[in-house]
Formats: structure tokens, sequence, C-alpha cells
């Protein structure tokens, strides 16, 4: 036995593979996939609008100038102005701030909620799971749309409503998507090994387990944001989303109604704006659930 | 390949499958691969073809290359394959449909997945007659019946009428068998048709094969990994290695004088059922299967056998005629050691350093587990239970192994997960070194926690994909109180201890192979330094030969570290091959148990006797005892009353074993059978068993029993 | 059988009851009081009081649910403060449009959803799959009001072959050319969604039963392609498609609300929106109520085809 220690301490303990190594090979798995490459590109392209849109944007996106009113597109307005003769371009750089904000601050909520109620509700099973399981089957008893619709209606579609609005309505999913991926994983072995050392619950839930369930869990995630475009964009149209002045895509698309004929490009750069982002974000979400969970068909 | 066996005599005329110079190729990311490379075979009428080689040796890949059944990726890129002469690569997709299910018939490992969940199984069977026999419904319907009976299928109307899911394993695959025979095909595929089904139930499904043969008059070309099961039921094997073939001849001739080193190490890796000197290695063969991107020159196997030398690996050996009806891939075949010589040099006594103080390390008294029936909603309440373990009392002995046999439902996985905690028992005690312990893992204390360990079955789940080798073994030696800065030492002595180079400190599970990961799996449970480990099945799912270093393995270590362990297996051969005491277990409760050499020597329990007999033997030339169980076993929720074992009991009585429950009876040194037999009874049953002692096979000892 | 259908109604009744709590709960916290919302900043004291008492708006929370449930229950919906008309007709009148509207989507996008996602699974990465894919995906991401803004465009506004405003007469009969022609855009515009979502789901479950031992099975029993398909591969892969199209119902009802605001039509999702912009609480409530029913009714019935589908629920 001496001489194997003597042996085993002689032997460095080799240097650790990098992360950047995986990363590379998530990267290659990627670039395989050209349709998921495009829109993860343009989901980067918004991504960077939004960080610093007011500082790319040409004009401020509540300059008005009613002798510019409904001018088609030009050099000056590349996406022509709106009927206050706003800019329309600017408005759509600086609204995908307030959808990334919106969205993506609903999302991490949910994300957050959704999976401590995941982790808990399938760790520990139960009773627990029992109540907590039927009150996400009562959230997702009402349509998403109508249950933001009722909630906005009666709170007001202030920025933080609207943010947490999306994060109740995206919590059951998450909490859903989690809890199954722990009672799977709960039954595997390496997690039995853990408490068979006695390792605390804190430990298993974290270390053994939600590592594990990550890669679903962000999978669904970016399904989730992209849903909550939809939604967002949907109550801005419906006028229970963000309100005016604000450049929302949604709002810009309601106001552009009533001059279809006259002035199309009003309606017709945010919609573009609004579908290329979605599309561009399911297409990433899908290209990650490949990178991610190789072998697995659609969820 | 120049050589084939079609001048074999007897053969001329009868040939109904000649596979000639079949290569396959697959298209992969990083090009093509070739997992079947210019093989030949040919199977007359009547015959059955065993082809045997381990995982990723190309066998099913051959087959359905043959029968053009390939992937989208996968296409046949040289070679003819005759059925009856004619060219089945030759024909058109139509042509081949006809082909299908027809002339030639495919029996899969998994009969649970091979019928179609919403249609009634006899319709489907059905369906094989209307289509190629142009029946009506009424006499398709005739002609199943007719196929179910010849199956043996107890009661065809009633199966017929039900569904996939409401039949047993055996059952199902009976249908798929049935099925499969319905136009009395010319060539019959059975591609490894009882390895997801138990020991018992194999061997009914082995003897239908038998009887399908004498009856049919079929070709069979039947695949398995099972040396034991070849044995039984081919009369010629090939065996494959990296998608060659190394070795085809007569079932006697390759049994008994295996002229390739792979064959050999093959036989050689599989604990052969004895009751002679026992506590010998086990065969290994170094290093792995090449990869089919990355083949050796010359001699594939060259790389790892023992007998190369320099010019085997400069060109591809032909398969050669070595005898009549025998063939080998190697250059060398002259001198390839018998397999009796080949034994005595590989196979070395294993330490025994084992303490000779018989203190009792464990001891589980009178425990049960019981489990709700899962219940249909809130407005009925099941009040019946699942009685998974129904009183069971096992006792392990510091540095000794228990085996724990039976077959699934036998409830020996259950006895474990209660042992080590991780279920409460309904009733019942589990005591170490005499102090009684909490009922679960929460209950019990840190260092109780420590001493016992568990090594499980499927080494895909054992480890955390997102945890690298050396944080998996690492992570117990922190837990238990090793000082940081020695962990990675300690970690490195474990990777030595289980024959793994300090490379694989950082690798992940997804980078190791099934043998690797129970290898580091080992190495966590005894970085633990525990007294006791739990293996539950650990090298089912592994390749024999793989199997064979992994039982070397721990029973290396145990003589190391005086380790207790609980094996549990449905492997006979390998749990005789480990075990000083032996349990078998039947529906949550022992039927026999004591030492090993009594347990596994007559008289037996009837139950025993019946597993016994049921394991194939890998050599042809033993005759085992017939006793087959019929039925499956029963529901854990009705256990049968008075004896349990007596609804499908060989020995049957009478009344007697149905009204009471027999008595434990305690024979010479340790040996308890629990039976209404006496032991003398017992033996006078039993006593048509003989030894063969100086068998030529070279095992020594083996039991013949007839 | 019976005792799965029992469990279901069973937890249907407790689903409902617990959404009409929130819906009653979302609804009460409304800021400010709903008397004088209704009457006015102007309104008197007594008459606050008057309205309050009418309205039985001084007794608590739980008292006003359980009294608010039970009328439901019994049919008494009352009367609608915007418009002080009976809210059980105005709903029911508009649910019959709605039901006109949604049943023309229906039978639009889920027999053409199911076709899609088979054959994109049956042509696995051919070019047909790649375009009902990406085409799949690319249209759950387009909001109904921006599709319907650009049929409107094209169809109504360019070609002139259907009306761009869907404002039929509240009681407009179904059978008619009018009616029929000004359902065409706003069924369109509905579908889309829910066709790439069946079509989607439909390919995953088809390659999944493509997968399967038994398909094997069947091509090696030497059945032809489309016997293996319509025999052995439709009939499981449909059974999952039965519980897509019954969530679907809950996307159909987002599109529904949307789509009528967007064409001036006169549904339940329109009138909801009314009821919102008025603060119209006896409104809000039960239209509310009434989809969230629907919703989970088309839920049950799911449940139970499937059960009733799926030899391995109904033989247990």
């Amino acid at each position: 036995m001496s001489a194997s220690v003597d042996a085993a301490a002689a032997t460095p303990v080799p240097t650790r593979r990098s992360r950047g190594q995986t990363l590379r090979l998530y990267g290659r798995r990627l670039l395989r996939q050209p349709i998921a490459t495009v829109g993860t590109v343009i989901f980067i392209i918004f991504l960077l609008m939004a960080v610093f849109g007011p500082w790319i944007a040409p004009y401020g996106f509540e300059e008005q100038s009613i002798p510019d009113r409904l001018q088609s597109p030009t050099l000056q307005h590349p996406f022509g102005t709106d009927n206050f003769g706003r800019d329309v371009f600017s408005r759509i750089i600086v609204g995908a701030r307030g959808i990334f904000l919106l969205g993506g601050t609903g999302t991490i909520l949910a994300v957050l909620m959704g999976t401590t109620v995941g982790l808990v509700s399938g760790y520990f099973g139960g009773l627990l799971d029992e109540i907590l399981m039927r009150l996400l089957d009562v959230l997702l008893s009402i349509p998403s749309l109508l249950l933001a619709l009722v909630l906005l209606g009666t709170v007001g579609p202030s920025l933080i409503n609207l943010i947490l609005v999306v994060a109740v309505l995206y919590i059951p999913m998450i909490a859903r998507v989690v809890r199954s991926m722990v009672l799977d994983l709960k039954t595997k072995e390496f997690v039995e090994a853990a408490r068979i050392r006695g390792e605390r619950d804190s430990y298993v839930l974290f270390r053994e387990i939600l590592p594990n369930a990550l890669p679903p869990l962000l999978v669904e995630a970016s399904m989730r944001f992209s849903y909550s475009i939809f939604l967002v964009a949907s109550l801005g149209f419906l006028g229970l989303g963000v309100q005016p002045p604000s450049p929302d895509w949604g709002l810009q698309i309601n106001e552009a109604r009533n001059y279809l004929e006259g002035a199309p490009w009003m309606l017709a750069f945010p919609a573009l704006a609004i579908s290329m982002l979605v599309v561009a974000t399911n297409l990433m979400s899908d290209g990650l659930r490949r990178v991610l969970q190789p072998g697995r068909e659609d969820s | 390949m120049a050589a084939s066996a079609e001048t074999a005599p007897g053969r001329e005329g009868r040939t109904v499958l000649e596979i000639e110079g079949l290569s396959v190729a697959y298209r992969t990311e990083e090009g093509d691969i070739f997992p079947v490379r210019d093989v030949s075979l040919t199977i007359a009428k009547g015959e059955s073809f065993g082809l045997v080689g381990e995982s990723g040796s190309g066998k099913s890949t051959l087959a359905m290359g043959a029968i053009r059944y390939l992937p989208a990726n996968g296409r046949v890129t040289s070679g003819r394959v005759l059925l009856r002469g004619e060219d089945l690569l030759s024909l058109s997709d139509k042509e081949m449909r006809n082909v299908w299910g027809s002339r030639i018939a495919v029996v899969y490992q998994s009969p649970g997945n091979a019928l179609n969940p919403s249609i009634r199984t006899g319709n489907q069977i059905a369906e094989v007659a209307r289509i190629h026999l142009g029946m009506s419904k009424q006499e398709a319907h005739q002609r199943m019946l007719e196929m179910l009976e010849k199956v043996k299928m107890p009661d065809p109307e009633s199966v017929a009428r039900r569904y996939p899911h409401q039949l047993s394993g055996g059952m199902l695959q009976r249908c798929v068998v049935a099925q499969a025979m319905m136009t009395n095909p010319e060539l019959l595929i059975l591609d490894e048709p009882t390895t997801a089904l138990d020991v018992t139930t194999q061997a009914v499904v082995l003897d239908l094969v038998a009887e399908l043969k004498q009856e049919f008059d079929s070709a069979i070309l039947y695949i398995t990994h099972d040396l034991g099961v070849v044995a039984r039921v081919c009369d010629r094997v090939g065996v494959m290695y990296a998608g060659e073939f190394m070795e085809q001849g007569g079932i006697h001739d390759l049994f008994k004088r295996p002229l390739h080193p792979y064959t050999l190490n093959l036989l050689g890796c599989v604990p052969h059922f004895s009751l002679g000197p026992r506590r010998k290695t086990l065969n290994t063969i170094p290093g792995f299967i090449p990869r089919l991107d990355e083949l050796p020159e010359g001699c594939i196997f060259a790389p790892r056998c023992s007998l190369a030398e320099p010019e085997c690996r400069v060109a591809q050996p032909p398969l050669v005629r070595a005898a009549e009806d025998h063939l080998t891939a190697c250059r060398r075949w002259p001198v390839v050691p018998t397999p009796a010589e080949h034994m005595a040099t590989i196979t070395a006594d294993l330490m025994q350093a084992r303490g000779a103080a018989e203190n009792r390390l464990l001891e589980a008294r009178d425990v049960k587990k019981y489990y709700p029936v899962p219940t249909q909603g809130p407005f009925r309440q099941d009040k019946r239970k699942v009685k998974s373990v129904d009183g069971m009392t096992v006792w392990i002995d510091e540095g000794r192994t228990l085996g724990l046999v039976g077959e699934s439902g036998s409830g020996k996985t259950t006895l474990a997960r209660t042992i080590i905690g991780l279920v409460e028992p309904t009733e019942g005690t589990i005591s170490l070194r005499g102090e009684i312990l909490g009922p679960t893992t929460r209950s019990r204390e840190r260092d109780v926690l420590r001493r016992i360990q568990m090594v499980f079955q499927n080494p895909d789940a054992s480890l955390n994909p997102r945890q690298t080798v050396g944080q998996s073994i690492g992570r117990p030696l922190t837990l238990f109180g090793t000082p940081r800065h020695e962990v990675p030492r300690r970690v490195l002595e474990l990777l030595e201890a289980v024959h793994l180079s300090p490379s694989y400190y950082h690798r992940l599970p997804s980078e190791l192979s099934g043998g690797e990961k129970q290898r580091v799996a080992i190495a966590r449970a005894f970085a633990a330094e525990p007294d006791l480990i739990l293996c539950d099945e650990p090298i089912a799912s592994l390749d024999v030969s793989v199997q064979g270093s992994l039982m070397n393995l721990l029973t290396t270590l145990q003589a190391e570290k005086g380790t207790s362990y609980l094996f549990i297996s449905h492997d006979l051969s390998a749990v005789q091959h480990l075990s000083d005491w032996v349990c078998v277990a039947y529906l949550g409760y022992a039927m026999e148990w004591g030492d090993a050499g009594d347990v596994l020597n007559p008289p037996y329990h009837p139950y025993t006797e019946a597993l016994l007999s049921a394991i194939p033997i890998p050599d042809p030339d033993v005759i085992q005892k017939n006793i087959r169980l019929e039925g499956s076993v029963p529901s854990a929720v009705d256990i049968p009353s008075g004896c349990r074992f007596h609804t499908r009991c060989p020995r049957f009585i009478g009344d007697i074993c149905i009204q009471e429950e027999p008595p434990w009876r305690e024979g010479e040194g340790d040996h308890w059978i629990y039976c209404h037999h006496t032991f003398e009874a017992l033996v006078e049953m039993q006593k048509e068993t003989l030894r063969l002692a100086d068998h030529d096979h070279g095992t020594p000892g083996v039991e013949v029993q007839v | 059988m019976l005792i799965f259908i029992v469990r279901r109604l069973g937890f249907m009744v407790i689903t409902l009851i617990l959404a009409s709590l929130l819906i009653f709960a979302a609804t009460q916290i409304l800021p400010g009081d709903v008397a004088t919302m209704v009457l006015g900043r102007f309104a008197t004291e007594q008459a606050l009081d008057n309205f309050r008492e009418e309205m039985g708006l001084n007794r608590s929370l739980i008292v006003q649910y359980g009294d608010w449930l039970l009328n439901f229950v019994q049919g008494d919906w009352g009367e609608s403060l915007s418009t002080r008309a009976d809210v059980r007709d105005l709903v029911m009148e508009r649910l019959r449009n709605s039901a006109m509207l949604a049943s023309v989507a229906f039978v639009m996008y889920v027999p053409l959803g199911i076709v899609l996602g088979v054959v994109a699974a049956i042509r696995r990465n051919s070019w047909v799959d790649h375009v009902i894919s990406v085409g799949s995906l690319a249209f759950i991401g387009l909001p109904e009001f921006v599709t319907g803004l650009l049929l409107i465009a094209v169809f109504a506004l360019r070609l002139d072959w259907f009306p761009s405003s869907s404002a039929i007469a509240p009681d407009a009969a179904f059978f008619e050319r009018d009616t029929l022609e000004r359902l065409v855009l706003p069924a369109l515009t509905i579908s889309l969604v829910s066709l790439a979502y069946i079509a989607r789901m439909t390919r995953s479950s088809t390659a999944e039963v493509l997968s399967m031992d038994y398909v094997r099975t069947a091509y090696l029993k030497g059945l032809s392609r489309s016997r293996v398909i319509g025999r052995h591969v439709l009939r499981n892969a449909l059974l999952p498609t039965v519980t897509v199209v019954a969530i679907g119902i809950g996307w159909l009802i987002g599109g529904l609300i949307v789509t009528e605001s967007l064409f001036s039509f006169p549904g339940i999702g329109r009138l909801l929106l009314f009821g919102i912009q008025r603060r119209d609480l006896p409104l809000i409530q039960a239209t509310t109520m009434v989809i969230v029913v629907i919703f989970t009714m088309a839920n049950l019935l799911a449940d139970i085809l499937y059960g009733y589908l799926n030899p391995r629920i109904r033989f247990r």
C-alpha cells in the first residue's frame, strides 16, 4: 500500500479541461445549424439595440415634428415618420429596450420563482406538492392572455405590474418543467448515492439535481421569453400594455391602424421588428435545445 | 473472404442463406465508418447459426444489412446476400417487402416494444397471413390461433383478444415468435430474443426455439452476446469482433477447441458454474474494442492479443480453414492453447486475506416493506399492499460476501434499499455490529452512513453527469473528514486501486465507457472506507469481458480491505463465483439460504433447482435437467397462500403446500430450506445428479445434471 | 373508466372553484371605490350608500364571493354596470358569435395542422420537413394583430376580396353570405398561430412513434409504407394530438380576444375588453368565468377522449 501512496503522490493531478473548450463544443454544434445561427445573430443584434438604442437612434423617440408627419421612408427617415412626425426608425430602436426589459425581467422572475416551486414540489413531494400543483393548475386553467387582461385591467398597466403579470403567467410552466426534471433526477442513482452519504437536502438540490436540470430550464426560459414578447406586444396593441408615448412596438402598431392606407410603413416596420425578434428567439431556443439536449426531439 | 463453409458435408443444396463478402457503411459527420467488413457465412435448412459478439461487434448490423433494413445513413457497400440462390441486394423495394415477413421473419430483444400498443395482439399476428398468404379475415384468425397453440400459449383465444400491455414478457415473446412463424419463413432472425427476460422465462423461450427448429425446418440466425445461450440452441457459431468474424465452426468444435485467442478469452471471462476449487480469478482481455474510425493495421485483435507477434500487425489475416467446418482468422491458430492450458496460465488463486474471526457485521431481521397499491383517485381507496419484501432475515459476516439471488420481483433490490435506509422498512430492524440502525438515512449518524455504501446497476445513472471523476470520488472524502489538501492524492490512490490512470481525474462521465463508470462508482464507494458495500447487479449491463474484470476487481479489493459485500444478482454463476453465503429469494421471501457450498449443492429447494436448471451453461456438451417453471411470478399484491412458490413449484405435493406455510428445515452445516419436503425427500428426488470431475473442457468440476 | 371520469370531474370542480376565487379576488383589488367609479365623483354620499346597499358592496368579501358564485351557478349573472343590460343575455349572444368564429378557425387549422405535422415527420430532414418546421416556428412567433393587419392590408385594402371590418350584427345568422365573408379574415388570423402549434406538436409525436420498435416490426412484416403509417403509426401518433388540440384552445381564446378587437367583431373577447375599459365588474367576472369553464371542459373532454382511445388506460 505504501508503495502505491508514493506513486500516487508523485503523480501530479492533471490540469482540468477549461470551460472554454465546452463552450467551443457548443458553439460548433450551433454552427452546424445555419437557421438557428441566423436566429441567434438576429437576437444578439436586437439585444445590442436594446442596450445601446438611445445612443444609436438618429432622433429622440419623443421628438415630434408636425410638418414632417406621415412621411414615407427617405434617407432622413429610413422607416418614415408617424402621425406626430416622429421618426419610426428611432422609435423602433429605442422600443427594443422596453421589450427586453419587460419580457426579460418578467421571464427571469418567472424562472426564479418557478424553479423554486418546481424544486420544492418535486423534491419533497407529498401534500405540499399536491397543493402547489393544484394551484398551478388553477393558473393554467385560465388562458394566459385572458388572465393578463383581467389582472392588468384591475391593477392598471404600469411597468411593474406588467413585469409581475408576465412572471405570474409563466411560473406554472417553468415550475412544471423543473418539477418533472426533479422527479426524474431524484430517482437517479447518483442522487441516491448522495442521500446514502447523508448529504443535506440543499446540497442534493443545488449540486446534484439543479445543474442537471439546467439545460431544459434554459430552453424553456428562452421559449418563455419569446412568448412574453408576443404577450407584451399583444397587450400593448389592446391598450393594456405600455402606455403612450412610449415607443412600444405593439403600441406603435395600434397607432398605425388608422393610417393603414396612407402610411403603411407605420405598420410594416414595427410589425417586422416584432416578428423578427420573436421568430429569431424561437429559432434560437430551438437550436439551444439541440445543442444542450442532443438526441431529444421537441419537448 | 476466400474460405467459406459451403462445402461442409451434408449441406449441399440445403443452403438457405449465403452471405458473401458483405460490408456495411454508416455515414457520420466525420465520414463513413464500416461496422461490418467483408463478412461471409452460410446457414442451411433447419440449422441454427449463432452470431456471437460483444456490443459494438456489428452482429446486428450484419443481420440488418443482409436483409436490407438499415437506418437512413446506412448502406451495403459490397457483397452478395443469397436467399435460396436469389440475390436480395438486387431486388426492388417492393420485391423486398414481399420477402420480409413471408420468407424472412425477425424477432427482437424487447418483446414489450415489438408489438403495437393500440392494436389487439391477435389482429397484429393475423395481419401477416392476410398480407402474405392472401387469407380472408376468418382464415387468418384461424391460422393465428393455430400458431399460438404451436408456441404453447395457454388460452390462445383470450390472449388474441388482449392488448400487448396486458401480457407478460414471456407471453409477448411467444406472440412475437408466433407472428414470425405464421408464414413458415425460410429464414428466422432472432436478435437477442431472451436478453430482457428472467432466467426461468428465458429457459422456456429457448426450449420453444429448439422445438420450432424441429417442427419448421427454418434456417435460424440467432444473434446474442451470451455464450451459454448459443451452447443451448445453436448448431454452428460465428464469433464477431469489431465488424469481422474471428472464428466460425460447429458448436462442439468451437467450444471444445477454440482456434482464435479472442474466443478463448471470451470463454474464460464467463464464470463457469462449477463446484470445484473456487476463488479463481476470471480471465480478462486488456484494452478496448477499437473505434471503427481508428482500426488497427493487420489483425484487428492483435493489440489485445497475448499471442500477437510483429507479423500479426502487418497484414489482415484471412479466415482459414483449420479443420472441416472450422474457420479461424488467426494466423497463429496452431499454437492457440487449449482452454485447459489457457485457464491454467491466466487464472490465479485469489488472495484470501480474510479475517478468521466470524464476527457478524450486519443483520436484517424480519424485514418487511409494503407499498400501497397505486389508486385511482380519492374516491376509491385500495387497502391492499404490494408486498415487496415480506419478512426476510439475512446476515453478513465481516469480510464476507452474501449473494442474494432471485428473479425480478423477488424483492432483492428493495431489501438492499431498506438496509441502506433509502426506503423505510414497514417492519423489522437493521443492525450493524449489534447496534440497531435508524430506519432511514436521515435518522442515521454520519459515521453509520459512512460504513455502508452502495454500487448501482446502471452505470449511466450512477455518476452525476455534471461532475468530473475527481469530484465524484472526492466528495465522500471531504464529507467524511479527509483534510481538503489530501483529497486529490487520495482520489488518485483510489483511481489506481480500480485500475484507472490519473488522466481520468478530470473526465466527465460522458467520456467514459460503461465499465469505466462502474470502476469510478466502486472507487467512490470505497472512498468512504465502508465496512459493507451493497452491490446491486453491478455487472449486469456490461459486456462479458468487462464483467470478468469487474468481478476480479471486487474480489481483490475485498481481500485487500476486508470489506463485506451484499452481492445482488439474477445470475447464479456470478453469485456462485463471488459469494460465501447465498440467499435465494422468491416473491419477497427467502426460499433457501446458507453457506454457498451447501446451497448450491443438492439437496436444493425446488426453486433453486429450477433456477440452476435454467442457467445457460457455455458448454454444449452439458446436459442439464429440464425443469421449467410455468407461468410468471404472481403479483406481489396477492401472494399465494401457504408456500408462496406452490403455484409454480415443480415438486408440488398437494393441499399442504396451498394451505400451510412450510417450515424452515435446517440441514448439515449452515443450510436452511423453506419447504414441506424434508431434506431426505429432496435428496431422493434430486439424486439423478451426477458429477463429471474431469471434464475435458478444462473447467474443473463442471457439474452436470442429467 | 367511470372512476376515471368521475375523478376528472372532481378535479375540474375544484379547479373551477379556485379559479373563480382567483377571478373574484383579482377583480376586487380594483383601486378606488366601485360606487364612486360608477356614479361619478360628484354623487352624493346618500346615493353612494344606496348604491352600495343595492349592489351588496358593504358586506364582507367572503359573503360577496359566496353570493356571487351561487348566483353564477344558478344562472343569475347580474346586471352590467355600464349598460344596465342583463349580463347573461349579453354574454350568451357574444359567445355564440365567438363560437361561430372559433369553429370556422377550428375546422381550418386542426386538420391542416395534423396533416402538415405528419407529413413533416414522415419526410424527416427532407426540404418539405425543413419548410414546415421552420415555417411553423415562424408562425408561432407572429402575433395575431400583425398577421391580421397584414391580411387586411393585402386581402381587404389591396385586393378587396374580403371586407376589412367584421362588425356583423350581434344577432347575424351564421349561414349567410355576408356573415361568412366577414368571418374569413379573422378566422384565418386566429388559425395561423394554432396551425403552427399543432403542426409542431404532431410532428414531434409522429417522429417519436416512427422510432418505436413496433414500427420496425411492422415494416419487417412486409407491410407497405402506407399501411405502416396508416395502421400502425397514425393511431399512436395522433393520440397525444387530442391533448395538444385541447391545450391549443387556450391559444385560440387569446387569439379571439386580439382578433375580435382588430376586426371589430362582436364576440366575447371584445365584450371582455369593453368590460375592462369600463371597469364593469359583473361583466368581467361573467365573461372570464364562462371562458374558463369552456376551456376547462375542453381539457376534460380531451382527457376522457384520450383515455377512451388509449387501450393502456382503458383496460387498467
